[in-house]
């Protein structure tokens, strides 16, 4: 099918709702991954209350990603989620565990320490679900006659638990700035001292993933190495490597916000290369853009609604971010 | 645990499973978010202590029961698609867009302003804080909105068109927001959430009320509850009513098992009780009243309706589920209904908090309106049947490609995570519950966050640390 404008709108906006989940429920979820490493119950009260506020509207995106998904791209949503039967069965429990320990926690003190470990257990298996499933796509999913093709475990392969073990790490590693930036005393010392790890592990395994994908796919070879897109692969890593130095600067020598956007952007590059690869498939290598986008009347509709409130939503989303904006106090909450 | 069971009757039973539970927590929260916003402004308003006190009571339960609501919804969003992807594949051009705008229009309200509302009052103040309970409230109202939209049109599709994929192509957003089943359901819904919502409150305040006659929030709450009852339950048995007079209008095969007919007959006999068998096609044992069925559904004597045998064997709902599930529905209705009407008696006679037997009453009616909720949506989603969208997309055409076992593991993995996590969270609820209201938190320390400063659980007073 041709290029359409509509469905190029809206795999853009898809992919803005993906990356802000990233972005957004990433830190929080690895405030959870990171809850095994703090140890005493005020830490753990005090980590859990820096996301307290804001984890509910932060997850608010994947039900966008997975709801927008079934909306424009239809065919992509029934092809993509039965591929990923497991893993996504397996986020979703792990985010029910996680999402009602931030009540369940506060609720009783003999049973505390098992929403403890829900909360952090939980959050590992998302993060580790998400990416397996990044990884299984990176792979390429087999679509016939507008149906999954593949067996049951095809998701599982080296390549898709390297990549879940890597999301598990840069998960932590901006739950770790995240406390940096929001916490005092020893929470954030501690933070500040896992951060370090945390970020060369993460700089490691973005290394080792980029130097497997380009022989898992014809194109992403072609991608990485031909004109102009080779312009990325050389400017990406740079970059990359200049977010790298921010991070460990504000590491190394006591910056509290630096570490945490530093971190971030890091995410952002490693996911504009990932969209570079994948362009223009929206099930790599089967279903395009094209090919699973919803009738014209489908996109336009939502689309008219997109443009009015994504950016009320991002409005009050800000304020909501600004009411609880500054350090987190252990004493009574935010001052 | 499942052996022998198909890979689609395994589907079905994990989304009926998943949706039931779900729909328990929107039920509830639906109706305390309004309650909330009520309750603030009221304080707002008179300023009298009481309604803030309330108000944080039931705000540390919303907060429990909305944490359930979301992560259990996740599930449902998700679910379309690992299960029922030829569903989604085809109908999704015109439910998907229904359940975006629930999204972008709904879920992002909530989650945006619930934080601000359960931990923000001393960081933005009373008004701004009572604008963001409004918001949340209205978010939930939206959320029903889209969700009974999309769930309408499958009942009642209208204003599409069928491409070469088979897909339905959305020609007329307005035919399909508005199909023909929609503002009934979404009447009857909201009306069920608030009648949910006002038997907790009710059997709570009257547990306390028991044992402390004089409590004055539980008193205020208890009065509050039975106006709802007296005032909501009668026009939700009015909209109920109106609701099957459209079913009959536009699923006539459903009323037919609803009713327990199998032949069509001129002045339809009202079944009050009987056993529906689906193999021999009779219904046994009837206790009838004569030309009931036809008075209220065609407003004649005389008027003929249609019975199960119209259709084929396997165009039909299995009328042994739908019969009784209407049935249990409608009796709660009308007990709701007695309740209101004692507590109208008893108010007008002024012993309103008085009456010990009115009071044990209110109490075990508490979950009357989750039980009523469940049977009304397993009349209306298994009445469908055996349709997806109704008369166009069979549920056996709409699974994805499943493996029967990797179906079974997820289904068991869902029920022993679901009555872990669930039963913890309505144990948790009891125990809030459990507290005397009026009793804690002083307005001025209601605080940044209960996460902070209230570990309520256990003991009010103790934790507070007072
Ligand atoms: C507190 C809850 C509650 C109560 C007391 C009632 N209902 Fe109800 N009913 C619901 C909660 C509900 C529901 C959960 O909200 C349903 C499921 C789907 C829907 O739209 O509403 C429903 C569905 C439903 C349907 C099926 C419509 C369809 O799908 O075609 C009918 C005909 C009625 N109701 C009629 C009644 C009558 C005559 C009642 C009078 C006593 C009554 N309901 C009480
Ligand atoms: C199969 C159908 C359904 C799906 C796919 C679904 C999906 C969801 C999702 C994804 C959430 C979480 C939102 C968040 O992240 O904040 C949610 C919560 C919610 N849903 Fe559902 N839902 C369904 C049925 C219903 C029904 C029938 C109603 C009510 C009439 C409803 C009302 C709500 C409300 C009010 C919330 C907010 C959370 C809460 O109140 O507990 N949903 N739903
Ligand atoms: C929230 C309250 C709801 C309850 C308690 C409920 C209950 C059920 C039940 C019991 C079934 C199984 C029917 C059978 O196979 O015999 C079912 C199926 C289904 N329902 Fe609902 N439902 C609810 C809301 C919704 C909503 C809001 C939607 C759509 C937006 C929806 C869409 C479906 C679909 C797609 C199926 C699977 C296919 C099928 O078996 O019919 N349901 N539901």
């Amino acid at each position: 099918m041709d290029f359409n404008l509509l469905a190029f709108i809206w795999a853009a906006i898809i992919a803005f709702a993906v990356l802000a989940y990233v972005v957004l429920d990433g830190f929080d979820l690895g405030v959870g991954i990171l809850f095994p490493f703090m140890k005493g119950e005020k830490e753990r009260d005090l980590m859990m209350n820096s996301v307290a506020p804001i984890w509910d509207g932060n997850e608010t995106w994947l039900v966008l990603g997975g709801g927008g998904l079934l909306a424009v791209f239809p065919l992509a949503y029934a092809t993509i989620l039965p591929a990923l039967y497991a893993p996504i069965i397996a986020m979703l429990l792990g985010l029910i565990f996680r999402g009602v320990a931030f009540e369940f926690r506060w609720r009783t003190r003999r049973g505390k320490f098992l929403w403890d470990w829900a909360f952090a257990g939980g959050s590992m298996i998302a993060a580790f679900a998400q990416g397996v499933a990044l990884g299984a796509l990176v792979q390429g999913i087999r679509v016939e006659d507008r149906a999954y093709a593949g067996g049951w475990w095809d998701w599982l392969t080296w390549f898709s638990i390297l990549t879940g073990v890597a999301l598990i790490v840069g998960y932590g590693l901006l739950g770790a700035t995240w406390l940096v930036m929001k916490t005092e005393g020893p929470v954030h010392d501690r933070a500040r001292r896992l951060a370090k790890p945390a970020g060369i592990a993460t700089l490691v395994l973005i290394g080792l993933v980029s130097l497997i994908t380009p022989f898992l796919e014809q194109q992403y070879l072609a991608r990485w190495f031909d004109f102009p897109t080779v312009i990325f692969s050389l400017v990406v890593p740079l970059l990359v490597l200049g977010c790298a130095y921010v991070l460990f600067n504000g590491l190394i020598r006591g910056g509290d916000h630096a570490p945490f956007f530093a971190a971030q952007a890091i995410f952002i590059l490693c996911y504009a290369g990932i969209g570079i690869s994948f362009y223009p498939y929206m099930v790599p290598t089967s279903v395009t853009i094209w090919d699973a986008a919803a009738p014209d009347s489908s996109l336009a509709f939502m689309l008219v609604g997109a443009c009015i409130l994504m950016p009320i939503i991002l409005a009050y989303t800000g304020f909501a971010y600004w009411v609880f904006r500054g350090k987190v106090h252990a004493d009574g909450g935010y001052h | 645990m499942f052996q022998g069971m198909s890979a689609i009757d395994l589907a079905r039973g994990q989304f009926a499973f998943t949706v039931m539970f779900h729909i328990v927590f929107p039920a509830f929260t639906i109706g305390i978010a309004s309650y909330l916003a009520v309750l603030e402004g009221l304080w707002l308003w008179t300023r009298d202590e009481v309604y803030m006190r309330i108000f944080d009571y039931w705000k540390t339960i919303f907060a429990v029961v909305f944490g359930m609501g979301v992560v259990s919804g996740i599930v449902m969003s998700y679910q379309f698609g690992t299960n029922w992807s030829v569903f989604s594949d085809k109908a999704g051009p015109v439910i998907g867009p229904l359940m975006g705008y629930e999204v972008l229009s709904a879920f992002f309200l909530e989650a945006g302003f619930l934080g601000i509302m359960l931990f923000g009052l001393n960081k933005v103040g009373p008004k701004l804080h009572f604008t963001a309970t409004v918001m949340v409230a209205i978010g939930t109202l939206f959320s029903a909105f889209w969700i009974l939209s999309a769930n309408s049109w499958m009942q009642t599709p209208t204003g599409y068109s069928i491409n070469e994929a088979g897909q339905f192509v959305p020609e007329d957003w307005w035919a399909v927001i508005f199909n023909p089943s929609f503002p009934y359901r979404l009447v009857h819904m909201t009306l069920a959430a608030y009648l949910t919502t006002a038997f907790v409150v009710g059997a709570v305040s009257a547990w306390h009320l028991l044992s402390d006659r004089e409590n004055r929030a539980a008193r205020t709450m208890f009065s509050m509850a039975m106006w709802m009852a007296l005032i909501v339950a009668p026009v939700q048995i009015f909209a109920g009513d109106q609701h099957g007079l459209n079913t009959l209008e536009h699923q006539p095969r459903k009323i037919a098992a609803m009713e327990g007919h199998w032949e069509t007959e001129a002045g339809a006999p009202l079944i009050l009780f009987g056993i529906p068998d689906d193999d021999a096609e009779v219904t046994r044992y009837k206790l009838e009243i004569p030309y009931g069925s036809a008075l209220i559904l065609t407003h004649s004597l005389d008027g003929t309706l249609k019975g199960l045998k119209e259709w084929a064997k396997q165009d039909r709902p299995p009328m042994e589920i739908v019969f009784w599930s209407f049935r249990i529905m409608v009796g709660l209705g009308f007990l709701m209904l007695g309740i209101g009407l004692w507590s109208g008696w008893r108010r007008l006679r002024g012993h309103l908090f008085d009456d010990q037997w009115l009071l044990r009453a209110a109490i075990v009616m508490g979950p009357s309106g989750f039980v009523a909720v469940l049977a009304g949506w397993v009349t209306t989603e298994v009445g469908r049947q055996p349709y997806t969208v109704y008369e166009l997309l069979r549920t056996a055409d709409s699974a994805a490609p499943l493996a029967a076992p990797a179906v079974a593991a997820s289904l068991i993995a869902f029920i022993v995570v679901y009555c872990a996590v669930f039963g913890a969270g309505i144990f948790y609820i009891l125990r809030l519950m459990h507290r005397r209201p009026g009793h804690e938190t002083p307005v001025e320390e209601l605080g940044p966050t209960h996460a902070a400063g209230i570990p309520p659980a256990i003991d009010s007073n103790r934790a507070r640390g007072e």
